[in-house]
């Protein structure tokens, strides 16, 4: 598939956050979204998938068929989507039901993540950083060509890391695409850089302005 | 479809069973509403069975936005409702699957206990069998509104009071059509089909408006 972006624009609570952000990312290929606190970064993937109307701009998916945007992409972020008083197993079983087009099993996902003694463990007594790693593991019990990564590495050891680096080339490798929100390098090889700056003081004057009118 | 229908209502069932869900709280309320009657109102047998359906019908209300604010919430909180905006399905089945399991694990359980409970209001058996009857005719429209008010407050810190003053008012005509459902089988001058056609009409108008208004909300939350 194709993801193409054009002049997308995000506001928040009246503010807004950044504007006239456009690019295009083709099969294979991978974009990491850097800045500061706030700059945005969770804001675009949540417009990404389709959680946030967008102030302005589009997105769109090309080669995707009949299926929505949002139908053909996994999410990983912060909330990680899992059930406390649920196992891992439980958990996987449910994504692998709801998302469709099952790839592995919740068992052999985790044994991919290093994980494979948690599967009848609830979710809740799990570590923050073994709490991803499931998470993690939900995009591989489902074949979805779009990956959203919200900081991925967050809480995982160096070992878990090089993991995600190589499920993550295994990815592009097979045409799939990554888009990582991420302050640190994440062993994405020539992944290209989109760097949401601050928007400029005369922007948020503008803004300002037309509001006072509004 | 089914497949992720079922994997939901599963999903759903089986929280409420675990530590923490709400499976047997909404029960265990409106025993306690029901319980709490007769001692306010002393031992006059004649007077509870004649305002008994009534009272079965309030704490059946009231017992019904017991968990009604973590319907969607909990989900949002957690991230599982991006999951769900990316599932296969449409978000409009998403809602009718969460609030199934939702009245299967309250409204349900409460028609059931009503005959049960209705011994606490001297209830004559004729009365408890109208009372159970519409309970469960009635108790999905009741479902069905909540969860519209459950969606709009999902993303509302402590929004369970937001959400009971925005329901309830509009839960006034299922109260009012499943209680003289249950006198008009009493006797009266009423039949007793006219009410409880109006109360199944209620329901199913409920699941389409309630299921439409719900998946809109969540879709938009901001």
């Amino acid at each position: 598939m194709r993801l193409i972006v054009e002049n997308l624009a995000c506001r928040r609570s009246g503010r807004r956050i950044f504007s006239g952000l456009s690019f295009t990312l083709g099969p294979g290929e991978a974009l990491m979204i850097t800045g500061r606190n706030g700059a945005g970064k969770s804001s675009l993937l949540a417009m990404l998938s389709g959680r946030l109307k967008p102030d302005a701009g589009t997105i769109r998916g090309e080669d995707i068929g009949d299926a929505g945007l949002p139908e053909c992409l996994h999410v990983v972020g912060h909330r990680d989507g899992l059930k406390s008083a649920l196992t891992a197993q439980e958990n996987l079983d449910f994504a692998r039901d709801l998302l469709g087009d099952a790839q592995l099993t919740p068992g052999e996902a985790l044994a991919a993540m290093g994980l494979p003694h948690v599967a009848r463990l609830p979710v809740g007594y799990l570590s923050a950083g073994q709490r991803r790693r499931v998470a993690l593991a939900r995009l591989l019990v489902c074949r979805r060509p779009l990956w959203l990564l919200d900081e991925p590495t967050a809480a995982l050891d160096l070992a878990s890391q090089d993991v995600l680096a190589a499920m993550m080339g295994r990815h592009r490798a097979e045409g799939g695409l990554v888009v990582a929100a991420t302050h640190q390098a994440l062993g994405l090889e020539d992944a290209r850089e989109l760097r949401i700056g601050p928007a400029t003081a005369e922007q948020v004057l503008d803004e300002r302005i037309e509001e006072s009118w509004a | 479809m089914m497949r992720a229908f079922s994997a939901l209502l599963a999903r759903d069932l089986r929280l409420a069973a675990r530590v923490g869900g709400s499976g047997a709280l909404s029960l265990v309320f409106f025993l306690m509403i029901v319980v709490m009657v007769p001692f306010a109102l002393g031992p006059d047998l004649n007077l509870l069975s004649r305002i008994g359906p009534a009272i079965l019908w309030l704490a059946a209300v009231l017992a019904t936005l017991i968990g009604l604010d973590r319907l969607f919430q909990s989900d949002e909180e957690d991230g599982s409702l991006d999951l769900m905006t990316g599932a296969a399905v449409p978000l409009e089945l998403v809602v009718l699957a969460k609030v199934t399991a939702y009245w299967l694990t309250t409204g349900l359980p409460l028609a059931l206990s009503a005959p049960l409970f209705g011994l606490l209001v001297a209830l004559s058996p004729t009365a408890m069998g109208a009372t159970a009857l519409t309970l469960l005719i009635g108790t999905p429209a009741l479902a069905f509104i909540g969860a519209v008010g459950a969606a709009l407050t999902a993303t509302i810190r402590r929004g369970g009071l937001i959400l009971a003053i925005v329901v309830l008012p509009l839960m006034i005509p299922t109260l009012i059509f499943g209680v003289s459902a249950t006198e008009a089988a009493l006797g009266g001058t009423v039949p007793f089909t006219t009410p409880l056609a109006v109360l199944g009409a209620l329901s199913l108008i409920a699941g389409v408006i309630g299921t439409l208004a719900a998946a809109a909300s969540l879709r938009w939350s901001e």
